[in-house]
Parts: C-alpha cells; structure tokens; sequence
C-alpha cells in the first residue's frame, strides 16, 4: 500500500484534532443554516415550486449546503497556498511522492474530518425544527458517491488556485473573484434550479454546481437512473478535467520553480 | 567521472549554474522588463563518500539555490550535476529514498500530530520495512534524547527538540548522504551541542557522508574537516580550515598584559585596536614576524603577560565576505 492512504488517515485525525472549533464552526454554519432557511421559506412562499423545489426541499437544501461548506471548503483555501509563499512547498517537492497525489490525499482526509464534525449539527436542527426531506437507503448512497465527486472538483478548483501563487505575488484578487464565484455559482447563496433562463442554464454546467448542487439534488431525490448516471458523470467530467489540469500546472510550475524565501 | 581505484563521489558539480528569470516592472506604467538573476554561477566540486563538508557564503550567495538542485527540486540551468550516481532533477523521487535532508527553517513534521505519527508517516513514505524502522527509530530515539517527547504534538515542541524530531525524520530510511541546510539555527548552546555531538558521531560510526550549510561558526568548526565557501554564485575556496586562514591571509591578534596600565604602546607596524586597562590587543600582519615583534616589545616595555592568537573563523570569513582580502580559489 502507498503512502497516500496514510496521508489520508493523519489528516482526518489532523482536522478532528480541535473538536471545540469545529464545534464553533458547526454552530455558525448552523445559526446561518437558519437565516437563510427564513430568506428561503420567504422566497418560496412567494413563489411556490420554484424550479422545482417545494418548501421543504428548499428548507433542506439549505441546511444540507450548510453542512456541506466545510467537506467543499466552499470559501475555497488550502494549506497548500501558504506553504508556496512561505517557501515550504520545497519540503513538498522534495518528498519522493507526488505532490498533486500528497495533497489530494490531504484534502480527502480534511474532508472527511470535516464532515464528521461540522455536518451533523446543522441537519439535526434543521430537521428538528422545518419539514425536512430525507433520501432513503439508495438515495444515501448515491448522495455518497456525489458528495465524493463534489469534493474532487472543489480540490481540483483549489489546487489550481493554490498553484497560480507560483506565478503571482499576491492573488488577493484572484481569491476574491473565486470566493464570489464559487458563493453563486454553487447553489450557496440561492438554489441554482431557481436561476432563469440562459443563466440558469450556464450556473449548472460550470464546476461549482458539482460541488453544492448537484450534490443536494442527489440528496433531495430529484435524479434518478439515467438523470442520476449523467448528474455523476457530470461532476466526474469535472473533476477529471479539474485534476488534469492541476496535473499539468504542476508540471509547468516544477519547471519554473523560484522557490521564496531562500 | 570517478576517479580510478576510487569509490565513485556522493556529489559531483560541475560547472552548474542557476539563473532566475524575474520580471519587473519597467517605470510607471504596465510594461515589464526581464532581468536575469545569477543564483549559482558555474560551480564545481566534487565531494566523496564519508566526507563532512560544510557550505558556506554570506546570505544571498547561493548556497539554498545548490541544496535545491542537489535534491532535485530546481533542475540547473546548466552543467552537469551528479549526487549518489544519479541526476537528481531526472531522478528525484528514487534520489530522495537515498539522501535525507533537513532545511532548518522548515519542518518536514506534522504540526497537530504527535511525532511519532510523522515518524510513522515517514515510514510509509519511504517504504522502510517494520524491523528496519523499529531498529533505527529505537538507536535514534537514544542518541537524540527523542523519548520525552516522542507522543507529544509537534506544535507544542520546543525548537530544539523540533530539530531533533527533523534530523530523526531525514535519517529513518538510512540515508547514505546527509544534507542540512542551517540546522543548528537559533537553537540554544545545549541543543546545538547535542544536534552537533550526533552529527559527529553519525559521520564517524557510520560514515554518514553530510554536507551542511550554517552561519554558526562553531558548527563549522567543530565539525567540518573541509570548507567549501561561494560567493556571488562562485565558488571561492575549497579546503580545510586552516588552509582557509592561510590562504586568506588574516591578520593575527597579539594580546599583550602590562606591568601597569599605560598609553597604548607604539611599534613599527603594528597598530593597537583595543585597550583595556593594562591589557592590550595588536593587530599582526600576516607577515610580520612574532618573535621580533614580541622581543621588541620587551624591549621597551615591561610585559607582565603575552598572548598570540590566530584571527578566529569569524574573523576570517568576514573579512572574505567583504572582500578586505586577496584569495585565489584553490583547487581541491
């Protein structure tokens, strides 16, 4: 067996590390799961079955997405970013191991941490206080397997944006523009099935949809057999040319190298 | 390129070089020229098994930029540079299973985890079979006192003890070559006397071959039996310490006690840099003569004590940086 399923392990066990912040965080993710769920509830009182959702689907999205923004990291940042700056990142290329992989495998276990401590709080409360909507045994499973694509995609997109710092000074810019993206076109601020027109139509084919909304929909059910095939192969499709991408920047940076820092 | 009837060398440089391709801007406005930065600037030498070598050269000279290229992290933008028989930018991954290095500013160990997890980690990193690494993890948890804070998170340990858990991690899968890049910095007396004393002892019992960059001079003396020394991207010495006063020419310090405090005391040639009370420190040239000057001091004053000493390595080293004195490369 590689190393990087041991990568995988100590980060999990490095991300539950501090279980009183993750507490904090959870319990803020849940306090904002409810002030959303009172825009949403407003939003489809107003407009009924709006794209497709009842309330309750609206309710459950919105706490579901709530739980998710730690596994998706949906606010984007890596570790990765500040060990390029700091000139730490020579200890990663140094390693006999790939430094895509090694991060990959980090982000997996990060993940995971993350889901078991931040993504139970907000789905109790939610479900204690709304009309929830609960996916049954292989709607679980495959909310799973999307939850897994969703969070490739969301490293591909963050490697990429840790990587960049190669090559510019400072990419507060760069983060400010993914953060806003990344916020609306993820279904995060409103559900992308509730965007019209042409926009709607584009909001879901970028890669941020694979990250909260399609995941969600597999959750809310609304996929099934071959919709469900295509909204996983979407999400692959993503994260397969999101890595691919990462591959070769990793390529060109290790070319260009000036490591900061001496 | 092995010499014949000898084993083939650790790391062989020849003529490498290392330039950098910045971009700035040109004036006001958004046009941006190219400059050109010469980090290492055609350096060669050879360094054979079992030798500890220390690289030195004032911040800014090259010496992280050659680490670099001798761990396959940056490739050279020229030359031709061999460590272990391999070409380390081509080959790097099966290069680092055979080299450890630790860079002094930088932790290779997990921050939230205790250290024996990055041990473990490390371990599977580098594919060291369980005996192997239940073996080498037990002699260097002895000879750097690791035990105490074996289970303790990385965040929580001391500088000292951090490096200890550095040099542990570089050295669990038996590296034939060692290289450390600034590992006794801003360590306390104790801990560099132990990372110091274990470097020794790594070098002579297992003939361990170490190349180390430093500013602490008493690493350097202590523990290097060869100096190698760039500036400016070249290389300008390659030999022993006590080559290195000669060949840089340095002053001596005679330090002389009077019978009783006086005004500083005049000799041909030589020139009082301190006074402090009855004691006296004169400047020697390199080519004075001792003897004469001491016996001429006696001559004329009453010398209740005296004392030569050689210019120490800082002194040395300081006046290289600077450039205060005339050396001419020396072949190795």
């Amino acid at each position: 067996m590689g190393v990087f399923p041991w990568v995988t392990w100590f980060a999990f066990r490095r991300h539950t590390a501090y279980p009183l912040g993750s507490a904090a965080e959870a319990l803020t993710n849940t306090v904002f799961g409810f002030i959303r769920a009172s825009v949403l509830i407003g939003l489809w009182r107003a407009r009924p079955h709006l794209g497709g959702y009842d309330q309750a689907d609206a309710v459950t999205f919105c706490f579901l997405t709530q739980a998710l923004i730690g596994p998706v990291q949906i606010f984007g940042g890596m570790e990765l970013t500040q060990r390029i700056r700091s000139g730490d990142v020579a200890i990663d290329l140094y390693r006999p191991a790939g430094l895509q992989g090694w991060w990959l495998a980090d982000d997996l276990g990060r993940a995971a941490g993350s889901l078991a401590l931040r993504g139970g709080p907000p789905m109790v409360a939610g479900a204690l206080v709304f009309p929830f909507h609960w996916p049954g045994p292989g709607g679980l499973a495959a909310f799973a397997a999307a939850l897994a694509l969703g969070v490739l995609v969301s490293f591909g997109l963050r490697y990429l944006m840790a990587l960049a710092v190669f090559w510019l000074h400072d990419d507060r810019g760069l983060n400010a523009v993914a953060l806003v993206m990344s916020l609306f076109f993820s279904g995060m601020i409103v559900p992308l099935v509730a965007f019209p027109g042409t926009l709607g139509t584009v909001a879901r084919a970028l890669p941020w949809a694979a990250q909260i909304q399609v995941p969600a929909d597999v959750f809310l059910g609304k996929h099934s057999g071959a919709g469900l095939a295509g909204a996983l192969a979407f999400q692959a499709m993503w994260a397969a040319a999101l890595i691919g991408a990462g591959h070769l920047l990793t390529r060109a940076a290790r070319r260009r190298l000036v490591i900061h820092g001496g | 390129m092995g010499r014949s009837g000898t084993p083939p060398a650790m790391i062989e440089a020849v003529d490498v070089a290392k330039s950098f391709t910045l971009r700035r801007r040109a004036g006001r406005g958004p046009r941006r020229v190219r400059t050109t930065l010469s980090a290492v600037d055609g350096v060669s030498f050879t360094v054979g098994r079992g030798e500890f070598v220390g690289y030195l050269g004032p911040n800014g000279a090259g010496k992280s930029t050659t680490i670099k290229m001798l761990t396959g992290i940056l490739t050279p933008s020229s030359g031709t540079l061999r460590v272990c028989g391999m070409d380390p930018s081509r080959e790097r991954t099966a290069l680092a299973r055979r080299i450890g290095v630790v860079f002094g500013q930088r932790t290779t160990l997990w921050w939230d985890l205790p250290l024996r997890d990055s041990l473990t980690l490390i371990r599977r990193l580098y594919r060291v079979e369980a005996s192997a690494h239940r073996r080498r993890l037990a002699e260097l948890t002895a000879l750097l006192e690791l035990e105490p804070f074996l289970d303790t998170p990385v965040r929580q340990l001391s500088l000292g003890q951090r490096m200890r858990g550095d040099l542990a991690a570089a050295l669990l899968h038996g590296p034939e070559l060692l290289v450390l890049d600034e590992p006794t910095i801003g360590l306390d007396v104790v801990s560099k006397a132990t990372v110091r004393g274990f470097l020794e002892r790594l070098n002579a019992e297992r003939g361990t071959t170490i190349l180390l960059t430093t500013h602490d001079l008493g690493d350097i003396e202590r523990l290097c039996r060869r100096v190698l020394i760039v500036d400016h991207g070249r290389l300008a010495f390659d030999g022993d310490l006590a080559r290195l006063r000669q060949a840089v020419a340095a002053d001596r310090m005679l330090v002389v006690e009077l019978a009783r405090p006086g005004p500083p005391v005049e000799l041909d040639g030589i020139e009082v840099v301190r006074t402090e009370g009855p004691r006296q420190w004169l400047r020697l040239p390199r080519a004075a003569n001792a003897a004469a000057v001491v016996a001429g001091l006696a001559e004329r004053y009453e010398i209740s004590d005296i004392a030569l000493r050689e210019a120490d390595i800082e002194e040395v080293l300081a006046g290289l940086y600077r450039g205060d004195h005339a050396y001419t490369p020396t072949p190795p």
